[in-house]
């Protein structure tokens, strides 16, 4: 344990007593809910902080980690609550702001009678306690940020369930908003969505900050699929500028399941997001997408992991940075084929599409192959917009500009056209024109 | 002097082509030595001394040996990433330096009788009078033989052991000495400063191209014993050369070290050609450090063949620190049964338009592991840099075992940078048609994986590219299943 990083000086507000008011204010809650919160603060407590020797936070800004200072968000006076998403049709949404519950749209009746349940945690603390217990954290991330993961399992207020019966199918999305408000303030938003075998669902979830102050958010997602479901799920990250945030995504897939996973990355100071797929069933697929419009001096450090723990299991896994001005990625990911897990078939692919002469791009896609009938491939491409493309618009009577700005829409094309609902692929174009291309 | 003893079984039949020493079974035997110079078990300053004194050595490279000792026992073994195996080596009871005389011969004559044996087993003195320019023969810690032919000789191609270089060129080299690879690069190149012996030194004169290649032969004969030779290889502008060098040991039960530091430097327009075939016994910790500057327009190529040891640990890199300057690695790995072949490439983009490729093609058979570990660095401020990376791995057997591990880094938005590895198994539809066509299942297989290492084979000089392939073979023999 790294006492100098626990030290009460380094971390005023998120300290000791902070936690003790944390649990003294939920007391009605069950007893293994405050008992795994209590293991999880002594865990935060005991794990070091990152180090650059760490080899999962290889090439990672360090510095940029220190989250003295930040206090536990509350919820403001008159606050306006979070940017929303861009329209689209929705099945039912819930808000959380600083923390806390702002907002949220009733179930539809029909869903509810079939058992679907979409909550805040604490309520299905109270009202649905086995079916959350049975898929929360069962399975950790485990890609470095676990002193982070357990600050938001000891500290987390703000979280969403979503749990969808055997068979259920809804078309459209469920969505979550996660806000914060006021100056260094600190959010720990946790999702958890279990599907039960066959169902079917999307969930799209947003993180914004409603102003340009610094925060500090540690979140996690558990996200379970039951045997031939299929789970959708869509996050979008536009943090303030100065923002220090890190998500931790576990993805499990059974038997037959598929899970399509999408993160757009826009905002934050320094962003780090985590996520593993575990496929733990023949035949499940596992597609991981991401999206990175990185700008200004922001540091986008994406670690994945791709474990096959069965046979006849496949993941593919696109992740797509732009990066402009001096910013910079970095992308960590490795695909584990264990032992049992023949005829896998897995690929991993990232793209960097370089914008800038001082913008920096770090790849380390790995392989760790202990099963001999497989095929897995992974590849990694750094690069710019060639000229010939642009000159070959611009022969069409593009404007250079335009041209430009085609080109580099092509580029997140490819991942936001994997999704299959046009809604969701125009209100991604929108928050990524709005984050980072509006002209003013 | 006690007679030679042989150890090991391999019978002499199987030494069908012994020059370019890749059939593991060639180099199973060894002869019991009385040495001249022995430095005991242990590294301590003693042993520094020890060796710097058997060699005459200048004051300046003593205390170069002492500060890389420090520098040795200062660094942690690199467990945080690497194998835990590297913590197997007990540097307490490892033999630093053992030879019957510090300088080499200039004919087979005059080696001792029962160093020559050995070479002459290995097949080397016909390879000499074959295709090489000049052959370079070590046992154990120094240079047993040495020559060049003298038309290479008198187009003023220096080629000599590290200690005759240090001696008697000292103007050349310590001017580019450890300026390649700082001593304080890695744990092993701290340990290959502290205690080096041997290793080739090369000059190539302005303008030099070398049509021969010259030959590096390194042979541990002793049990317990480590092997650190340094090779420092200067072509001046223009020049151009090809050195090979292969390596065998016997299999004691105990385990060996080799830890060589290589250093190539390519001045302008220059052109080196490193070509390894590694041929360890399955004792042998291989940890090497190899490294090439290229200046511009300077091209710097190793091709690397590791097949045997217990532990290899190489990753050969290029430095292109002038304008248009060329990198290229070309690597085969062969892991069997109880080893782990971790070697890569490094690649590190220090001036505009330099590009540099990297192929590397492993196989796994058995339980053995194979890992490729890379770097590619382009830093801010460059333009029109390249690289291409392909690594495929294949895996033969179900417990056999590959990784991958690059690291790209890039910055800016005049580069083109790709990497792709890809992992698989031999076809069985593949093996299935071949077994139509009257080949046995094993004989299938060896035409798979030879197949596979077809387009990298190719590169070698003709005599390896056979017995590659004919290793290949021998290996494949009752691997499937």
């Amino acid at each position: 344990m790294s006492s100098s990083a626990l030290q009460p000086a380094s971390l005023p507000p998120i300290n000791g007593s902070r936690f003790t008011a944390h649990i003294s204010q939920r007391t009605s809650l069950p007893k293994w809910w405050l008992d795994t919160k209590q293991a999880a603060w002594n865990q935060f407590l005991a794990l070091p902080m990152p180090t650059r020797t760490d080899e999962l936070w290889r090439f990672s800004s360090i510095k940029g980690l220190d989250i003295g200072g930040f206090d536990v968000a509350e919820p403001a006076a008159g606050s306006a609550g979070t940017p929303l998403l861009p329209n689209f049709t929705r099945t039912a949404e819930i808000t959380f702001n600083n923390n806390h519950l702002a907002l949220r749209t009733p179930l539809p009746g029909d869903l509810a009678a079939k058992g679907v349940i979409f909550c805040p945690i604490e309520e299905a603390l109270v009202k649905h306690p086995d079916a959350l217990k049975a898929v929360f954290q069962k399975h950790a991330a485990n890609l470095g940020s676990e002193k982070f993961v357990a600050l938001n399992t000891a500290l987390a207020s703000s979280g969403a369930f979503l749990y969808v019966p055997a068979g259920v199918e809804i078309t459209a999305p469920f969505v979550i908003h996660h806000g914060v408000s006021g100056s260094k303030k600190a959010v720990f938003p946790h999702t958890v969505v279990s599907l039960g075998a066959n169902a079917k669902a999307t969930v799209v979830e947003s993180f914004a900050s409603a102003d340009a102050s610094e925060h500090f958010a540690a979140g996690v997602n558990d996200l379970f699929a039951g045997e031939g479901a299929q789970l959708v799920y869509v996050g979008t990250q536009r943090w303030s500028g100065s923002t220090l945030a890190i998500q931790s995504n576990s993805i499990s897939a059974q038997r037959d399941a598929r899970v399509l996973s999408l993160n757009l990355h826009l905002g934050g100071r320094q962003a780090r997001h985590e996520s593993h797929s575990r496929l733990q069933g023949p035949g499940a697929h596992s597609e991981m997408l991401a999206l990175s419009v990185a700008t200004g001096i922001q540091e986008f450090d994406q670690r994945t992991l791709q474990t096959h723990q069965a046979p006849h299991t496949s993941s593919n896994l696109l992740y797509k940075n732009a990066l402009l001005d001096q910013a910079r990625t970095i992308f960590s990911g490795l695909i584990i084929v264990e032992p049992d897990a023949q005829k896998t078939d897995a690929y991993q692919s990232n793209r960097n599409l370089m914008l800038s002469g001082e913008a920096e791009a770090n790849s380390l896609p790995g392989l760790e192959i202990q099963a001999n009938d497989v095929r897995c491939t992974h590849g990694s491409t750094s690069g710019r917009i060639e000229p010939e493309q642009e000159f070959y618009l611009q022969s069409r009577g593009i404007k250079a500009a335009q041209a430009h700005e085609l080109l580099v829409f092509g580029f997140f094309e490819e991942v936001i056209g994997k999704l299959e609902n046009e809604e969701i692929h125009d209100a991604l174009r929108a928050l990524i024109v709005e984050s980072k291309f509006r002209k003013s | 002097m006690k007679p030679p003893t042989e150890v090991g079984n391999a019978p002499e039949e199987t030494i069908e082509n012994p020059v370019s020493g890749i059939d593991q079974s060639v180099g199973d035997f060894s002869y019991d030595m009385n040495y001249a110079f022995d430095a005991g078990t242990g590294l301590s300053e003693r042993t520094v001394d020890y060796i710097s004194s058997v060699k005459k050595e200048a004051e300046w490279i003593r205390e170069f040996r002492h500060k890389a000792l420090k520098t040795f026992e200062s660094m942690p073994l690199p467990t945080h990433w690497a194998t835990k195996d590297l913590e197997n080596i007990n540097f307490d009871k490892i033999r630093y330096y053992l030879s019957q005389g510090q300088k080499p011969k200039r004919t087979w004559d005059e080696v001792p009788d029962d160093i020559k044996r050995t070479f002459e087993r290995l097949g080397i003195p016909e390879q000499e009078r074959k295709f090489l320019a000049g052959v370079e023969a070590q046992f154990d810690s120094e240079a047993a033989y040495s020559n060049i032919k003298d038309v290479v000789a008198k187009q003023g191609v220096i080629f000599v052991n590290s200690t005759e270089g240090l001696r008697e060129h000292p103007e050349i080299f310590r001017k580019w000495f450890g300026k390649v690879i700082p001593t304080s690069d890695n744990k092993f190149a701290a340990l290959n400063s502290a205690v080096f012996s041997g290793g080739s030194f090369i000059y190539v004169p302005p303008g030099v191209k070398m049509a021969m290649p010259l030959q590096a032969y390194f042979r541990i004969n002793a049990e317990n014993f480590g092997q650190f030779e340094r090779t420092l290889i200067i072509c001046d502008e223009g020049s151009e050369v090809t050195y090979m060098e292969g390596c065998t040991a016997p299999k004691f039960s105990t385990s060996t070290l080799h830890s060589a530091v290589v250093e190539l430097v390519a001045l302008k327009g220059a052109k080196i050609q490193y070509i390894t075939v590694q041929n360890w016994a399955p004792n042998v910790y291989n940890l090497v450090t190899k490294r090439g500057l290229a200046h511009e327009e300077a091209e710097i190529k190793w091709i690397d063949c590791n097949i045997g040891s217990r532990l290899t640990m190489k990753y050969p890199g290029v430095v292109l620190k002038g304008r248009k300057a060329r990198g290229e690695v070309i690597s085969i790995a062969l892991a069997n049964d109880g080893q782990h072949q971790d070697t890569g490439a490094k690649m590190v983009h220090a001036a505009d338009e330099t590009t540099s490729t990297i192929v590397s093609k492993s196989i796994s058979v058995g339980q053995g592991r194979a890992t490729y570990r890379g770097v590619v660095h382009i830093p801010k401020h460059l333009k029109g840099c390249k690289n291409n990376t392909e690594c495929d791995a294949l895996l033969i057997n179900t417990n056999s075992r590959t990784d991958t591990y690059p690291a790209i880094t890039v910055r800016g938005d005049q580069h083109a940078v790709q990497h792709e590895a890809s992992v698989s198994k031999v076809s069985e539809d593949m093996i299935f048609y071949m077994q139509q066509r009257g080949l046995t299942e094993g004989q299938a297989m060896s035409l798979a994986v030879n197949g596979f290492i077809n387009d990298l084979a190719r590169q070698f000089p003709m005599e390896y590219s056979v017995e590659l392939k004919r290793l290949i073979d021998l290996e494949m023999e009752g691997s499937v299943g």
